[in-house]
Formats: C-alpha cells, sequence, structure tokens
C-alpha cells in the first residue's frame, strides 16, 4: 500500500509537485538519513547527502520506471552517494572522527562485558563491522529488503547477497566471542 | 523426525535473516518453516538471527535525525533548480501534456485553445483532430459520444500527472468522447459497445479505484 502510495507522489514530482517532494521526504528521509549514517559515519556528512539524495530523486522522478520500490530506488541513490562520499574521504579519517560518537572503544574485553548487557554489546559489534557487512545487515535488518531488492541495491548477484549476509554474521558472532560472548555459532 | 542434511541446513540458513523480516517468496517461507520444525539446531540458530534482527532495529532507532537544515536546504536547491524542460515531444507525451494542459485551474479559458481529437486505442492514436483558431472545441472524436458505446463522465485528481492520465487512458483502452465541461469533466468511452447496467457498474467501479480518478459515473 505504502509503495503504491510513493509511486503516485514520484509521478507527482515527476510533474514538478513539490508538495508532494516534501510528503515524500517527511516519510523517507529518516530511513535514508541513517542508511547513509551508517555507511559514512559521520552526521555532517550523512545530512548533506541526505539532501544530495533527494535532489537526485526531483530531478530524475520523471525516469522512475517502478521496476523497484520507491524506498529501494532512493537507498540505491544513496549508497551511490555514500560510497562516493567516502572515496573522497578516507574511512579512517572518518572514523576518528566519530570514533567517540559510536561506543567507547577503550574497554577490554572484561569491563566491556561487566559494563553491558548482550545486546548492547551485539550493538557495539555492528558498528564495528565492515562497511560492506554494515551496509548488509542493516538492508535486511532494518530496512527489510528481500534477496532481490537488496541484489539490486548493492548490485551484486542473488546468491552472493546470501553469502554476503552470512558472512556478516559470522564476522558480529566473531566480534562477540572477542568480547567475551560464545554464541556457538558459526 | 527427518533428518535435515547439511547441504539442505546450510542452504536453509544463508535464509533464516530474510525469513525473520517475513521477506522470503512464501516457497521459501514454507521450506524454512517446515526445517525449523524439524531441525532443533536450526531452530536455536534462528533465535540467534531474531537476537540480532531486534538489535539491529534498537541500534538504527537509536541513531537520531538530520537536523531540519537538511530540508531547508533542500527545498531552497529544489528552487533554484532550473524549470523543468519540456520532454522531447514524443506522441506519448505530447498527449500526456495535452491532458496535463485540460486539468483544472491550468485550463484558464484565457486562450483560444485548438481542439484535438484524441483516440487511444491500445496504444495507437487513431485520430489527431485539429480545428480552426476561431474559438474553443472540445476534444472529442468526431461521432464518438454520441453513438453506441457505453461511456461515463470523468474527473481527473487536479495532481495527477499527464504521464499518469495517458497510461490510465492506455491501459484501460479508453477514449475522451468530449469535455472538458466548465466543471472539468470529460466523457469517457469505456466500451465500444453499450454494456449491460451491471456490466457498466463493474467498469466504472474498477475504474474509480485508480489513482488519477477523482470522480467518475455513468453516463447517457
Amino acid at each position: 500500500m505504502q509503495t503504491t502510495s510513493d509511486e503516485v507522489l514520484i509521478g507527482r514530482i515527476a510533474g514538478g509537485d513539490r508538495l508532494a517532494m516534501q510528503v515524500l521526504f517527511a516519510r523517507h528521509h529518516m530511513r535514508v538519513y541513517r542508511f547513509l549514517l551508517r555507511l559514512v559515519r559521520r552526521e555532517a556528512t550523512a545530512e548533506d547527502l541526505v539532501s544530495d539524495v533527494f535532489l537526485d530523486v526531483w530531478r530524475q522522478a520523471g525516469k522512475f520506471e517502478g521496476r523497484s520500490a520507491v524506498s529501494t530506488w532512493m537507498l540505491s541513490i544513496a549508497r551511490f552517494k555514500a560510497l562516493s562520499a567516502l572515496r573522497r574521504k578516507p574511512e579512517e579519517e572518518l572514523d576518528e572522527e566519530t570514533a567517540a560518537t559510536i561506543e567507547d572503544q577503550s574497554d577490554d574485553p572484561e569491563t566491556a562485558l561487566a559494563k553491558k548487557d548482550k545486546g548492547a554489546l551485539l550493538r557495539e559489534c555492528m558498528t564495528r563491522l565492515s562497511t560492506e557487512h554494515r551496509e548488509i545487515i542493516d538492508l535486511v535488518y532494518y530496512h527489510e529488503k528481500s534477496v532481490e531488492e537488496v541484489a539490486g541495491i548493492v548490485g551484486i548477484p542473488e546468491a552472493t547477497v546470501k553469502t554476503r549476509m552470512f558472512y556478516a554474521r559470522k564476522k558480529l558472532s566473531e566480534l562477540l566471542k572477542e568480547r567475551g560472548i560464545d554464541r556457538g555459532w558459526p | 523426525m527427518t533428518s535435515v542434511n547439511e547441504d539442505d541446513r546450510n542452504d536453509i540458513e544463508e535464509l533464516l535473516p530474510w525469513h525473520a523480516t517475513g521477506t522470503l517468496s512464501r516457497r521459501d517461507a514454507q521450506r524454512v518453516e517446515a526445517a525449523l520444525a524439524n531441525d532443533p539446531e536450526l531452530a536455536r540458530r534462528y533465535e540467534l538471527v531474531r537476537e540480532e534482527l531486534g538489535q539491529n532495529v534498537t541500534l538504527n532507532e537509536t541513531l537520531g535525525a538530520p537536523s531540519s537544515r537538511v530540508m531547508d536546504e533542500l527545498f531552497a536547491r529544489i528552487d533554484a533548480e532550473p524549470a523543468r524542460r519540456r520532454a522531447a515531444a514524443g506522441l506519448g507525451v505530447r498527449i500526456g501534456e495535452f491532458l496535463a494542459g485540460l486539468a483544472p485551474r491550468t485550463l484558464a479559458w484565457s486562450a483560444a485553445i485548438a481542439a484535438i481529437a484524441i483516440l487511444l486505442q491500445a496504444g495507437f492514436i487513431a485520430d489527431i483532430v485539429f480545428k480552426g483558431s476561431g474559438g474553443y472545441q472540445t476534444a472529442s472524436v468526431p461521432g464518438a459520444g454520441k453513438g453506441d458505446g457505453a461511456y461515463a463522465l470523468i474527473r481527473f485528481q487536479p495532481q495527477a500527472s499527464a504521464a499518469d492520465i495517458a497510461a490510465f487512458l492506455e491501459s484501460n483502452k479508453l477514449t475522451i468522447a468530449g469535455g472538458p465541461t466548465a466543471g472539468g469533466l470529460y466523457r469517457l468511452q469505456i466500451a465500444p459497445a453499450a454494456l449491460p447496467k451491471d456490466a457498466l457498474a463493474a467498469r466504472i467501479k474498477t475504474l474509480q479505484g485508480d489513482k488519477v480518478v477523482g470522480f467518475i459515473g455513468a453516463a447517457n
């Protein structure tokens, strides 16, 4: 139902309807922002990119063919913008700038385990995955994208989507194990 | 109890994250359900997936929101964009633009509008009739709207785009047979022959569900 409504909005935006653009922005900017922030790890950069993404939506609405959900299309644009930004600025530099905003990183495993519950540690480990693994975990879990949709957004075959997700989860378990939590898998 | 071989388990295990979010096809979801029911170890691993799902949602939901400057800057940039360039006039585009031009409000009644007859039948324009410059003529197919056939009166949504209306007419094999009236109503041929009352009502009900339709009702 939501998808149909989004498509109607895109049709109106293609005709220059500014109000439709406001509605679409209100509906999707949060998720687009969060997707971007998880990739670029810097709030100011993510905010700039949100603006870039929606400006592209405004400009390209007339070319939208409805082959995917509007939200999937926007995440594809967002991903391209994020990766371009990361190429312009090395990830290590971004990480240094934002290290403090992610989680405290100074505790040893025992201290961390003592301070945090398992859920908090799991979330922390999710922030420590590689860009590639963060991306796929978020697309599947938070953005609820199907195998086919993830393949379209990331530009990889569906079989690769499944294996990449598997290895992202495996890495997550390894990070947890380093922090003292053995999930018995893999 | 069915034993699950390792290949099958690996295959199913890869699908667990999508099963947790409900984005698998029905067939795959049934495969996963069956495997989970027969394989306690797989079921245990599924609980790990559900745990990851819950924490990932929590993580993302606590990321906060962008500041209001994002929206302000975006719309400032949009306002600074050049006016949308008119697409090269393919036939479909021209029809769409014509229809957009006839949409309420934009139909200013101020200029004499050449009359254009549009016949969209299965994507083919049968006729475009231009009449003289002296005054306003309705967009109608000569002879249409009076003969046999089933007709309806329609008012398009003011926000409906030209492309939407053109697609609506084409996909439903509809022809604009007359209009617009002062109230923005068009006479629409919805079937080449008269329809029984029930069939006419059903056809109109179907069309009513389209996003471009503001109002539609049977016409004599």
